[in-house]
């Protein structure tokens, strides 16, 4: 991956990117999905995408705050956030972080922030549908893949075919978990549980979610969200798994299908 | 000409107590928050018509759907049946329709006899289900005690129902064949042409003719007591599912409800010179910060708490309910509902302990009620906390019943009105706060791009 350019560099040589990629605070600091970052910004480079990223101007979309209930921190990121993008005239973002997405596309209209936003796993497949973008499909030809929806691009935004057709065009054999599309299982992060220990209880929810994932017999786990990432991982090492199945984002099984 | 004037007293009196208590609900959904109604209508339609009128989202699963679809269509089509009885009733009259309409009565008769077998074969698998196979959903601890019996008592009501239905036809078959005076033919009834031969045949007239009447006036009688026990039931959904699905949210589900005071304050601090000389003028009323009880929330969450069906769909797929966490999307319906009638009770007994001159609570309700209690007597904290915001609650229900948003709205008055929480959120917020990020750390937040 080459450096990035920020929007500000863009903007005092007077240009404008095609689309800004969100990274959000999961793809900016944890270790895990700093490499799906840098995956997805590859295969952008690859593509030939005209994009910049805004750097440390970047806040937290607010979405946990506003979650936990936390509205006064929440209209504080958001209103700042707002304020730079209508700063430097974004038109279309992208984002790997369903939550960003969700907050993005569906939240800040109302504080005066209207921008075409998409989620990777749709901005991808617009590439390889434009044939900017090409799969081998090489190493997970027939392998078994099952994907788990993130509630924010599923349920939330109902966006289920785009990551399936990337899996597709993986030519990866889907297995799908027993409760998946609508019905699928939440990993248990969502609503800034992430950042907070568990009620009392029988069972981490990540860990359910990686039992049924397991009982698929897939050899991987597709996944669209920073969150799921960790949160499956983490279920899949609790079952001491982590050896014979592996746990991607989509961004990563494209860039390593070669 | 005893009967006309007995019916005629008991239908005023089932009318009259009903109206009271429907009155009552109403009066009940309008102690909540205004809220306006967006959206343009032609989806609202959409809604009402799929949802309520076609079930839609109950076809998410067959079998019980097409039992549930039985016993729903019987119901409404009996009401046809209605119209006679109580035509009949008042006029003292027999089966007044049947002469005029022909044919046609015989077949609408018939198809509401095969639908009230259809339902009784459906009541039976309900009842079954609901105390032999041990669905999980059913048996929930929010289900003990009223909840439970509430579920049956409902599929006794309807076989009740079914044996008036045929007693009253099958009698009249009966009587007709021994063209005894006053049953006019009404040709061939689907199913008490030959149900009714084979119960009662060879009966004297005088005995039919009790049976016949037993079975139209438990008709009567069961209908009656249907409409009045409705309101303290959770089948008050068989007629709030339709202004509850016109009435749900048509906002985008991941879009939660905005708050221009905190907006505007905040807009104001980051901005203060255009602030100071904006002309706007101040807001006297002190603004709603979340839900601390049934009045901060708005009318269209009340209705929805009395349109809950207590079905479980949601917590059958509620990621914190399934893994034993203490959580429940129907119970937070549930609870809602119990506290709304809790306070409807305060306020018809006009108790002066419940309105005192200077009210403790914090938000505002136009009551100027407070009973020292709120809806975190019914909400436990530990409840709120477990929930992800995963939306699966909200996809699951049959009635398009929203119990995120008051999780949501209940958060929003533990943060900002109580300043508590779950102390796990501290550093989170602090960081958001003084960093901007999730997480606070030591690297720039573009470290990764090197
Ligand atoms: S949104 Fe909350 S209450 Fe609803 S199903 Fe998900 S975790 Fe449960
Ligand atoms: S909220 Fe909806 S799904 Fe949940 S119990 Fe009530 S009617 Fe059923």
């Amino acid at each position: 991956m080459n450096r990035i350019p920020t929007m500000a560099e863009l903007a005092a040589e007077g240009r404008q990117p095609e689309v800004l990629f969100w990274v959000g605070c999961a793809g900016s600091f944890d270790d895990r999905a700093q490499r799906v970052t840098r995956a997805f910004a590859e295969l952008l480079q690859n593509a030939g995408v005209d994009f910049a990223i805004l750097g440390q101007e970047e806040s937290c979309t607010g979405d946990p705050a506003r979650r936990a209930g936390n509205e006064f921190l929440f209209q504080m990121l958001a209103q700042q956030n707002v304020a730079v993008l209508n700063m430097y005239g974004v038109k279309k973002i992208v984002t790997a972080c369903p939550h960003c997405f969700n907050t993005l596309k569906n939240e800040y209209p109302v504080l005066g922030g209207n921008y075409e936003v998409v989620h990777h796993t749709q901005f991808l497949l617009q590439l390889l549908k434009e044939g900017r973008l090409k799969v081998e499909g090489g190493s997970f030809r027939g392998k078994k893949i099952t994907y788990h929806d993130s509630c924010y691009l599923g349920r939330v935004n109902g966006e289920y075919e785009a990551p399936r057709a990337l899996l597709e065009a993986l030519d990866a054999d889907l297995v799908e978990m027993k409760r998946c599309r609508t019905k699928g299982l939440c990993c248990g992060a969502g609503g800034a549980q992430m950042w907070k220990e568990d009620e009392p209880g029988d069972k981490r929810i990540n860990v359910e979610r990686a039992e049924e994932a397991l009982e698929t017999g897939a050899a991987v786990v597709a996944s669209n969200c920073p969150f799921c990432l960790t949160m499956i991982s983490d279920g899949v090492k609790a079952k001491d798994k982590q050896d014979e199945v592996l746990v991607y984002d989509l961004a990563e099984l494209i860039l390593n299908s070669k | 000409m005893i009967q006309p004037i007995v019916f005629v007293v008991v239908t005023i009196a089932a009318f009259g107590l009903a109206f009271v208590q429907y009155r009552r609900i109403r009066r009940n959904v309008l102690l909540g928050q205004d809220e306006a109604i967006g959206g343009p209508k032609s989806r609202r339609w959409r809604n009402m018509l799929l949802v309520a009128f076609g079930q839609k989202k109950m076809f998410k699963n067959w079998i019980p759907a097409i039992f549930h679809l039985f016993i729903y269509v019987a119901f409404l089509l009996t009401q046809i049946e209605l119209i006679e009885i109580l035509v009949d009733g008042v006029t003292g009259h027999h089966r007044i329709f049947a002469e005029p309409l022909g044919g046609f009565y015989t077949f609408l008769i018939s198809f509401i006899e095969i639908l009230s077998l259809l339902a009784f074969v459906a009541t039976l698998v309900f009842l079954a289900r609901r105390n032999l196979l041990k669905v999980p959903r059913f048996h929930k601890p929010e289900m003990k005690g009223w909840p439970f019996t509430d579920a049956n008592l409902i599929l006794y009501g309807e076989i009740l129902l079914i044996i008036g239905i045929f007693s009253m036809n099958g009698a009249d078959k009966v009587l007709q064949s021994l063209g005894a005076e006053g049953y006019h033919p009404t040709g061939d009834f689907a199913v008490s042409s030959w149900l009714g031969p084979a119960l009662f045949g060879g009966l004297e007239t005088g005995t039919l003719m009790v049976i016949e009447r037993f079975g139209w006036w438990l008709h009567v009688l069961v209908v009656y007591a249907f409409l009045n026990y409705l309101p303290i039931s959770k089948h008050l959904h068989i007629l709030l599912a339709f202004p509850n699905t016109w009435f749900a949210r048509l906002t985008p589900r991941g879009q939660m409800k905005n708050m221009p005071e905190i907006q505007k304050e905040v807009a104001a601090m980051m901005n203060p010179e255009a602030a100071a000389s904006s002309t706007e003028p101040q807001e006297e009323t002190m603004p709603l910060f979340g839900a601390g009880d049934v009045f901060h929330l708005s009318w269209r969450e009340l209705l929805a708490a009395y349109t809950c069906t207590e079905c479980g769909r949601c917590t059958a797929e509620c990621p914190a309910n399934i893994t034993g966490k203490k959580l429940s999307p129907r119970k937070i319906m549930m609870d809602v509902r119990d506290r709304l009638e809790e306070v409807s009770k305060n306020i018809d007994s006009k108790d002066p302990k419940c309105f005192p001159e200077n009210p403790q609570t914090p938000l505002p309700n136009r009551l100027g009620y407070d009973d020292g209690k709120s809806l975190f007597d019914y909400i436990s904290r530990e409840e709120i906390h477990a929930c992800t915001t995963c939306n699966a609650c909200v996809e699951a229900c049959p009635v398009l019943i929203n119990p995120l948003d008051i999780i949501l709205q209940l958060r929003r008055y533990e943060i900002l009105v109580e300043s508590s929480g779950p102390s796990d959120w501290l550093p989170l917020f602090n960081s958001l706060e003084n960093s901007q990020s999730a997480w606070a750390m030591s690297s720039p937040r573009d470290a990764w791009n090197q």
